[in-house]
């Protein structure tokens, strides 16, 4: 998802293990209330959140990279606002993570700083190019898919501000996937070369996305103590089977191959089998080796670096203008 | 490195006239830009008719932990809510 | 072609190009808040842009679309002004050409909304004025904050006048096209428009401690389609795909 192998600080302690506000702090999640920033947490819960709302704000940030890229070259007046309109409103939702996080006691400057060093992560999905016009149908169908279902579930999630930044997310986000599955539409309908165009994205992206939900449970260390924190709300496995089962129909309607021989109804499980992502390349791209890995920071670090003048301008001028109302105070 | 702009908490007054809500929070280098930047990433889907905005550290917030004694006394004062009272049908709408 | 189809493809063309170089900087701006309140312009230029392109489509009579006109003219067709297709540069530049259009853009929006006697002129104008007057409210304010803040910020802004500053006469110039659509009543004379904008530009300038470049050389041509070496580029990525997959529909 956007945020990936995130990991959970502090083991899973039974009850008998923890002291007493720490089981008053559990009574609570389980009763579904809400966490607040001023309310006492455990640290490795501040910590959790603070490296998982943090991955998922520069997910949105970086995410606008490979769509931007298109901004330029879209086809038509009104593809063209769209598209930018939705770049937009990925900056807006790292807005309000960030300021979900800050709620925690960490500055967005520090975040960002991280970021840059590479110590925080962003989604590995975005270190994945846009090659064609069909990448961007493809990228707002599955990406945004994928995404939407990890977000849907985080609206239960414990801690307030991240619950309340997701509510927000979910409400601007349904134009996003709609959007994507269009352009697919009009792409896929199109001449030759267009669905060519739309089953060249889908073969590339289709196992990306199946990545972006994260390894499998069996696998997932820290999966255990974020889900007794309903940090996550649901299994990195149950958001995976549930995106393919959606997906697939809707590749069909488009005419469109999902590239899996093994992808079959199972009647027994009221779902469909399919096959797994190379966990190699996902460790790779992780690791910083996928295709864009670099580009994407590069591209990040410049416009932090080369903004830097403007931000400390603006800073200087309104401290002039309180110095100067202080004076004639 | 630069000093970060401050955080600032934005409240805005939707279209039909109720209390401005809070919304959430931005980083501007002052009042002023705060509130341009408000008008930028809280109303791009028309939400609002009137901006607030507070530097976050001017907030003085309740402490959850205490809100027994901050608001559980009024809810034992279920006589403040109409609902207390039963109102013969036959007074009509009250 | 008539003065009417003349006029809006001159208004569309500033917002279209204008609209593409400020969308350059979706994702890369300096901060997040700038990045989203840039976002903002660029949509509403390009909104501005089906409008007057729309205009001028039913104006010429031939069934072109707003989409037609701005996907497969090339460079020599194109009737905006220069300043416009001036890259990107630095922040302070790109805020600057904003700036300079702004204080031009708006008070012309505001003529046309009021005087125009071309119905559809003015409700074209009526609609951009509003988000016009707020580009120009942004663009003045980051001029003067930025004029006025840091020794490096004030240096870049200065630089950034003085880089645009020879590609804003053409906005007053006026030619047989512009006679005709001041005499029709449908657009001012363009050089009636030169001492608001002076005086606003002053203001503001002195306002953000920055000086009037005393050059008054005007660099011309873009409203007759003689263009920089730039805007050929960005017609290029622009209009990449309609024109390589002429047949597609997107």
């Amino acid at each position: 998802m956007y945020a990936q192998m995130v990991q959970s600080t502090g083991t899973l302690k039974t009850r008998e293990e923890m002291d007493e506000r720490e089981r008053a702090f559990q009574d609570r999640i389980d009763a579904g209330e809400k966490i607040e920033p001023q309310d006492w947490m455990p640290e490795g819960y501040r910590k959790t959140l603070v490296r998982q709302i943090g991955q998922h704000a520069h997910s949105e940030i970086v995410g606008q990279l490979p769509e931007g890229n298109w901004i330029t070259r879209a086809p038509t007046l009104e593809r063209k606002a769209i598209l930018l309109a939705k770049v937009q409103d990925e900056a807006g939702h790292g807005l309000y993570l960030y300021c979900a996080a800050e709620t925690l006691g960490v500055s967005r400057d520090e975040m960002t700083e991280k970021l840059h060093d590479g110590e925080m992560k962003y989604s590995s999905i975005f270190n994945y190019p846009t090659l064609t016009w069909a990448d961007i149908g493809a990228v707002g169908w599955l990406v945004d898919g994928a995404a939407i279902m990890n977000q849907v579930a985080l609206q239960r999630t414990s801690y307030g501000p991240y619950s309340r930044a997701m509510v927000r997310i979910c409400k601007e986000e349904s134009f996003h996937q709609r959007q994507g599955y269009s352009i697919m539409m009009k792409m896929a309908a199109g001449t030759p070369e267009q669905k060519r165009m739309a089953q060249d994205a889908l073969d590339r992206l289709w196992y990306p996305s199946l990545m972006m939900f994260g390894p499998s449970d069996a696998e997932s260390v820290h999966s255990a103590q974020s889900m007794a924190w309903k940090i996550k709300v649901s299994t990195n496995d149950e958001l995976r089977q549930k995106f393919v089962d959606q997906t697939v129909p809707q590749a069909e309607y488009l005419g469109l191959t999902i590239p899996d021989d093994k992808l079959a109804w199972n009647e027994e499980k009221g779902g469909y089998n399919f096959s797994e992502p190379d966990w190699q390349e996902f460790h790779d791209v992780l690791a910083g080796n996928g295709p864009c890995n670099a580009d994407r920071m590069a591209a990040r670090r410049t416009a932090w670096e080369d903004g830097a003048w403007y931000r400390d301008g603006l800073v200087a001028h309104a401290n002039k203008r309180a110095a100067q109302r202080m004076a004639a105070e | 490195m630069s000093s970060e702009w401050p955080l600032w908490e934005v409240f805005i007054r939707g279209q039909h006239g109720l209390n401005h809500r809070h919304v959430g929070s931005l980083h501007a280098p002052d009042a002023e830009m705060a509130i341009k930047n408000a008008r930028d990433v809280y109303t791009r889907r028309n939400e609002g008719v009137s901006i607030w905005v507070v530097p976050s550290n001017q907030i003085t917030a309740s402490v959850p932990s205490e809100k027994g004694p901050m608001f559980e006394p009024s809810k034992s004062k279920i006589y403040r809510h109409p609902t207390f009272y039963d109102i013969p049908d036959e007074v009509g709408h009250m | 072609m008539s003065a009417l189809c003349e006029f809006a493809l001159r208004m569309g063309d500033n917002t279209l190009i204008l609209g593409h170089r400020v969308s350059e900087w979706c994702g890369h701006a300096p901060v997040l808040e700038e990045d989203i309140a840039l976002a903002n312009t660029a949509l509403d230029l390009i909104g501005q842009t089906q409008m007057w392109l729309g205009l001028a489509g039913e104006a010429e009579g031939e069934g072109r679309t707003a989409d037609d006109l701005a996907y497969k003219r090339d460079a020599w067709d194109f009737r905006n002004l220069l300043l416009v297709e001036r890259p990107n540069g630095d922040f302070g530049q790109t805020l600057m050409r904003q700036f300079l259009f702004d204080a031009w853009h708006h008070p012309m929006l505001t003529w046309l909304a009021e005087n125009s006697k071309d119905q559809r002129v003015a409700e074209i104008a009526e609609k951009a004025v509003r988000e016009a007057a707020y580009h120009l409210e942004r663009s003045s304010d980051l001029v003067i904050r930025l004029g006025d803040g840091t020794d490096e910020s004030h240096r870049r802004m200065q630089d950034a006048l003085a880089y645009h500053w020879t590609y804003t006469g053409e906005m007053f110039e006026a030619d047989a096209i512009d006679r005709e659509l001041a005499d029709a009543g449908i657009a001012p004379d363009p050089a009636a428009m030169k001492p608001g904008w002076d005086a606003l530009i002053g203001e503001v300038l002195a306002e953000a401690t920055l000086s009037v470049p005393e050059n008054d050389f005007a660099h011309k041509g873009g409203r007759r389609g003689q263009h920089t070496e730039h805007l050929g580029h960005i017609l290029a990525a622009m209009q990449f795909l309609p024109r390589a997959y002429p047949d597609a529909r997107w």
